[in-house]
């Protein structure tokens, strides 16, 4: 399928997932017929019952992080907090080498992927779309390497490689592996949209004696902007999420990412047991930031995952 | 509208930071992969040319094959929950009203947040004293004691892994079903509708074998993601009982980190990754196919 067909069917298929703008009659008579009529009520009460089971475990994780640490040791536990109290949050922060750290770590690998992700893949989505390469074919399947061998088999020889490197234990380290493993899918996204861009665009900025980087810089990026978001949002969640590269690369307290410290605190214990307020206190810390991405951006997300899955 | 030789290089040079990262980060260690699976090291000596011996060693390895008879019955059970489950989601929620567009945004909401996160919190829900599933079953009356979820019973364990796991990314299949539903040609669910079909009918006769394509992409998707599961079983059984609950990756894992037997972790990565490039051959082929 060509980049701009493939383009333009996700992005149907993302307004349809999003507000059935196309499809709206149809989509609405031919499942809603099935499941409507007098199991309309059912079909409601369904729905309900299917948010309250998704949003219940993290409802009450955030409730226990709220609670005091008299009441988050408690046995047997309570459901809803007698107060709200935010000591938890207050012994994350100062945990180990201190929450900031960790966030800091998180955040850095995050955005150091985001731009190696995106620093290599503009310029091979451009190249892949628009020049004549030889033997261009295998070259793409080469880039998509990553796709055949899973990350998870190549730890070693990267942890070797690293070790010489001096690039264990640094966020530099582990975004590179971050940026291995989102290469594969953000480069497929990239070179489908730059295929995507009217010719008749840039052949007008080289008529204008334009060479080829003003040609990118300034015909492309302003067109394939929707593409650059999906694939730093993409970037973002796994390297923010992203927990076994970085259980191998860190092992230093101080150069833990935030799903490691919270791993550690699992079973590190401070008074005798495992600090279960301080605990949930990181996950909903942890969580916030892709629940808050999500929201924002929605539509990029959904149509990131088509695009991703229907090549 | 790029000729010639000059655009050629040109164009080579806009792809080289890509092959480069991709020779330096990936192709390189898979090739040094398959040296060190053919030596003894342990960092601490240096590597000696022992041949096949990793890989004989492998296949006379009990833990080797429990972990890969673990990670099978593991793919085994969650796949078709995962599969009918989502898809069952998906027909609830495919039609575009304000409720069921709701619902999906919700039920998505897991597959954003990190499987470390997931697991964690579901290792408290799950703990024996300080968690709330046993407070909320003893309060049902469905138990009389409190279970202990995690690390005592291998059945026990991978059935509250599965339960998180199934929670965690559910919407991944939903979100892609519901795509393939809406993307039905309008013509079709027309005729079916002149034709007075029931509701049964069309799902089993229209619905499905339309998205049979997405559901068959959706199954080998999530079959490699639970192959290669570690975080979940690793946080929350710490392969457990007896290391009955240890998946593939989390026995290479184990082999290569904390014991440093990197010869041997790497021959066993091999063995791994092979497995897994079946079902991403398919996969692959699968997808080509639908747009030559």
């Amino acid at each position: 399928m060509s980049g701009r067909a493939s383009i333009e069917r996700s992005a149907e298929m993302t307004a349809d997932y999003l507000d059935g703008a196309r499809t709206n009659a149809h989509s609405r008579r031919l499942p809603a017929r099935a499941w409507a009529g007098r199991n309309r009520y059912l079909t409601a009460a369904n729905c309900l019952a299917l948010c309250t089971i998704m949003l219940l475990p993290i409802v009450l994780s955030v409730m226990a992080s709220l609670k005091t640490t008299a009441e988050a040791a408690a046995v047997p536990p309570t459901y809803v907090p007698s107060g709200v109290s935010l000591d938890s949050y207050a012994r994350l922060w100062s945990y180990q080498a201190g929450l900031p750290t960790y966030l800091g770590n998180s955040f850095g690998a995050a955005f150091l992927t985001i731009a190696f992700t995106l620093g290599l893949t503009i310029p091979a989505g451009y190249a892949l779309a628009r020049f004549p390469l030889p033997g261009k074919e295998l070259l793409f399947v080469f880039l998509l390497l990553a796709l055949i061998i899973p990350y998870q088999a190549l730890l070693t020889p990267i942890f070797l490689m690293f070790a010489e490197l001096k690039l264990t234990n640094s966020i530099v380290g582990l975004a590179i592996i971050h940026t291995a493993i989102q290469l594969p899918f953000s480069l497929y996204v990239m070179r489908n949209n730059f295929e995507a861009v009217p010719r008749e665009l840039e052949e007008a900025a080289v008529v204008d004696g334009g060479n080829t980087w003003q040609v990118l810089t300034r015909i492309f990026l302003p067109s394939v902007i929707p593409a650059i978001i999906t694939v730093a949002l993409f970037a973002f969640i796994t390297s923010w999420n992203e927990f076994l590269g970085a259980l191998v690369m860190m092992n230093t307290d101080s150069s833990f990412t935030l799903p490691l410290i919270l791993a550690a605190a699992r079973t590190q214990t401070s008074i005798g047991g495992t600090d279960w307020g301080l605990l949930q206190a990181g996950v909903t810390i942890s969580i916030i930031p892709c629940i808050g991405v999500y929201l924002l951006l929605q539509r990029y997300y959904v149509s990131g995952l088509l695009q991703g899955a229907v090549k | 509208m790029y000729a010639g030789k000059r655009s050629r290089l040109i164009g080579l040079l806009y792809l080289a930071p890509a092959l480069l990262f991709v020779l330096a980060f990936t192709a390189y260690p898979f090739v040094q992969m398959v040296w060190v699976s053919f030596n003894n090291w342990s960092l601490i000596t240096p590597p000696s040319f022992v041949g096949l011996d990793n890989f004989e060693k492998a296949f006379s390895d009990r833990q080797f094959w429990t972990s890969l008879g673990f990670t099978f019955k593991y793919t085994i059970l969650i796949t078709p929950i995962l599969m009918v489950g989502g898809y069952l989601v998906a027909l609830l929620t495919a039609t575009n009203t304000p409720l069921r567009r709701f619902t999906r945004a919700v039920v998505f909401v897991p597959v954003v947040i990190g499987l470390g996160a997931s697991s964690l919190l579901w290792y408290w829900l799950f703990s024996t004293d300080f968690g709330l599933v046993n407070r909320f079953l003893l309060d049902l009356g469905i138990i009389e004691n409190r279970v202990f979820w995690l690390g005592a019973d291998a059945d026990v364990s991978t059935w509250a892994v599965i339960t998180s796991v199934v929670w965690k990314v559910l919407g991944f299949g939903m979100i892609l079903f519901v795509a393939a539903i809406h993307a039905i040609p309008r013509e079709i669910s027309e005729a079916t509708m002149v034709d007075g079909a029931s509701a049964w009918q069309r799902t089993t006769r229209v619905i499905l074998p339309l998205t049979l394509r997405t559901i068959l992409l959706v199954t080998l998707v999530s079959v490699v993601g639970s192959l290669l599961a570690f975080d979940q079983f690793y946080l929350m059984t710490a392969g457990q009982p007896l290391n009955l609950t240890s998946t593939s990756v989390f026995y290479v894992y184990l082999n290569s980190f904390p014991y440093l037997k990197l010869g041997y972790g790497a021959a066993l990565s091999l063995i791994l990754a092979a497995i897994v490039l079946l079902f991403t051959v398919v996969q692959m082929l699968l997808t080509r196919r639908s747009h030559a």
